[in-house]
């Protein structure tokens, strides 16, 4: 590992005057357990290290309106807090499904978001749940409705010195799923993950179908979504949904699946995804 | 060379001050700094489970912490959970199991599953092995090892 200045700052407007002096060339860190791999393989080597840990505004799990996660919300905290578990379920499922519990620990939902994998698993779900990303910069607060977010594999919309303060995910009066594909159950990257959110299903009145790991940022499935809108959820227009979802994925071949293989996944886990929904499990 | 940084640590139940480089990662402090060489090198990257600490209550990898990270936070290893005139009931329960082989998975296991245990005091066979399935082992076929922390809690 090359050498780098360590900067913890306890304020935002001081880490953001770090991450400005160093302008590209400083990365946060939080969990580490991302940037800490890139860094030991040589594949980043950063100037300078901004442990955001230290900074107050970056912490909290509310409910209220709406629920706000602060970025140093760990996964294992949204896998086993009790308001997740009762009014997001699916949030915690999603949790549920990465790593072990000694990286949970440690990974933050800021850092899951912020390292813009395509395959990161709480992104189709905060999606689905329609989560804004509330951003602080030089100029103030702003916030990017998460659809919206991520731009590239690894990038995402922040500017230079700005840092993702929260996720705010709006009450949920449907219900939602997340699954997941991977060959383990545990320890395990996506190979495709689905998360749908809905409400009504005779009427379908509202849908959002997003699909992880099959496009170079978590995907909208749009045309699928219209398919399944208004009138009654029939298994024959569920099966169609899927099948359109899976011509709307673009994956890539990669050592986890191929092309193919990983369209197909996609119908199998939309088809069942909504299927769960419709059947309230 | 970086510029050293001034850590603060709680191990154990003692108060730490090191001056270390920024790029250590907590394992390497612990084995190397303070010579508590329970924790292992397995892996080095989050994926074995050999060099699982308590950090602040929580179990973590800790070779995938930046020692600096950890300023002024708690810190306990499987030494300092050993009593020293014999085991802790974990441990005796591996023991008695047969959860044990070769030895080196073990000791990341024995903090994995106090951890677990303290915060699920009466886990399912499921809670088991989901809290352990950050934790390698490539000898015992991870059988005995869940019934160890079953057992070793029923008693």
């Amino acid at each position: 590992m090359k050498p780098f200045d360590y900067f913890s700052p306890k304020t935002l407007s001081e880490a953001s005057e770090v991450l400005s002096k160093y302008n590209d060339d400083a990365r946060m860190i939080a969990g580490g357990t991302d940037l800490l791999l890139k860094m030991k393989a040589g594949r980043l080597a950063p100037k300078a290290i901004i442990n955001i840990k230290r900074i107050p505004d970056l912490r909290g799990l509310t409910f209220n309106s709406h629920l706000t996660l602060g970025a140093l919300t760990t996964l294992e905290e949204i896998k086993q807090s009790p308001i997740i578990r009762q009014y997001y379920p699916a949030l915690s499922s999603a949790a549920a499904t990465m790593a072990s519990v000694q990286i949970r620990n440690l990974a933050t939902v800021g850092g899951n978001m912020c390292n813009a994998a395509p395959s990161a698993d709480l992104a189709p779900i905060l999606i689905a749940l329609n989560a804004t990303a509330v951003i602080n910069g030089a100029k103030g607060e702003r916030r990017v409705l998460l659809e919206e977010f991520f731009t590239a594999p690894g990038k995402s919309v922040l500017g230079v010195g700005e840092l993702l303060i929260s996720l705010e995910v709006p009450k949920q009066e449907g219900k939602s799923i997340y699954l997941k594909h991977s060959p383990r159950e545990h320890m395990d990257i996506a190979v495709v993950g689905v998360g749908i959110a809905c409400r009504g299903f005779n009427p379908l009145t509202q849908v959002r179908i997003i699909l992880g790991a099959v496009a170079p940022i978590p995907l909208r499935a749009k045309k699928a979504e219209e398919e399944v809108m208004g009138g009654s959820l029939t298994k024959e227009r569920i099966e169609r949904a899927a099948k359109i979802a899976a011509e709307e994925a673009r994956p890539i071949d990669d050592v986890r699946g191929s092309v193919w293989y990983r369209r197909k996944i996609v119908e199998v886990m939309v088809k069942r995804g909504l299927t769960g929904l419709v059947n309230g499990n | 060379m970086a510029k050293k940084f001034h850590l603060t640590l709680n191990v154990n139940g003692e108060h730490q001050e090191l001056l270390i480089d920024p790029r250590r990662s907590l394992l390497d402090v612990l084995r190397n700094d303070l010579e508590l060489r329970g924790a292992h090198r397995g892996c080095d990257s989050g994926d074995c489970g050999a060099c699982t600490v308590i950090l602040n209550g929580k179990a973590i990898t800790s070779c995938m912490t930046l020692a600096a990270d950890c300023d002024g936070d708690s810190v306990i290893t499987v030494e300092g959970i050993t009593p020293a005139d014999g085991l802790h009931p974990v441990q005796k329960a591996l023991v008695a199991e047969g959860g044990i082989q070769c030895g080196f998975c073990t000791t990341g296991i024995v903090m994995a599953a106090i951890a677990l245990l303290e915060s699920n005091p009466h886990p399912t066979e499921e809670d088991v092995r989901d809290g352990l399935a950050g934790n390698l082992c490539r000898c015992t076929g991870y059988k005995k090892i869940v019934e160890a922390v079953l057992n070793g809690e029923r008693k």
